[in-house]
């Protein structure tokens, strides 16, 4: 049998407010479980605490993939489904690119910094 | 890619992903010690990361009997990679256009896209199982 990876904690929540801001303790947002383990966490805030205004703080993230992507989507589409919000910050250069390539800079809200994702709700 | 390009290196790993972490780290290595810049390293990360994963999960399906073959090359001007699955194999023409308003929203089917972006050449053979991809250095 395959050993069950360590869930540990991958993120960080804080409420400012109605908002709940979100920092990523990972550097690089790779690989399948760590990238499953991300994305239930973040489901979790809306299905199980009622969150609905989300801000993601990329300031930690100098990496990610399209399976991280896939993860943000479907957060995206959760928060839509119960009239809540998703705004993304400080996003890295080499980051925001992805974004712009896959055009999902069109998708989501994205915000130059925490204070002005804040603003955005 | 020819064998008998200096710096080729050639390795055959199992379908697990961390495994494929090494051979990113080992590229990794090489390109900065061959002064690819920054930006260069980045997209060739993004590049190898999509097609490792393409590989060992959707082309091998996580079977851990089935192998990755990955030949690659650094120079001082260029790198060049080739990996190949074990799989059934795959049409790269029938991949729909993840920026397309319909595909927009889908939560995958967004790799070979970076791929494309990121590399200078990309290529797939051997119906699907090989993909070829080349890095200029800017």
């Amino acid at each position: 049998m395959t050993p069950q990876p360590p869930r540990r904690r991958r993120l960080e929540v804080e409420d400012i407010g109605d908002i709940t801001v979100v920092n990523f303790l990972d550097k690089k947002i790779l690989d399948d479980q760590n990238i499953q383990v991300i994305g239930e966490q973040l489901l979790s805030l809306v299905e199980e605490l009622g969150r609905n205004k989300i801000l993601l703080n990329f300031a930690n993230v100098e990496f990610l993939s399209s399976a991280a992507l896939g993860k943000l989507i479907v957060l995206n589409r959760k928060l839509n489904e119960v009239g809540g919000k998703l705004v993304l910050c400080n996003i890295d250069a080499n980051i925001y690119e992805v974004f712009e390539i896959t055009k999902l800079n069109k998708v989501f809200k994205i915000a130059k910094d925490e204070q002005d994702g804040l603003q955005a709700f | 890619m020819s064998s008998s390009q200096p710096n080729t290196r050639v390795l055959s790993f199992a379908s697990d992903l961390a495994e494929a972490r090494h051979v990113q780290a080992e590229i990794e290595a090489a390109l900065t010690a061959a002064a690819f810049g920054e930006r260069d390293v980045f997209a060739v990360k993004l590049a190898l990361e999509e097609a490792l994963v393409n590989a060992i999960k959707h082309g091998n399906g996580l079977d851990p009997e089935k192998k990755v073959h990955v030949r690659y090359a650094v120079s001082t001007e260029r790198f060049d990679v080739c990996i190949v699955d074990e799989g059934p194999g795959f049409n790269p023409e029938e991949v729909p256009d993840p920026t397309a308003p319909e595909n927009l929203e889908r939560p995958c089917g967004r790799g070979l896209l970076l791929m494309r972006h990121y590399m200078n050449h990309v290529e797939y053979s051997d119906a699907g199982r090989a993909v070829q991809m080349s890095k200029i250095k800017k």
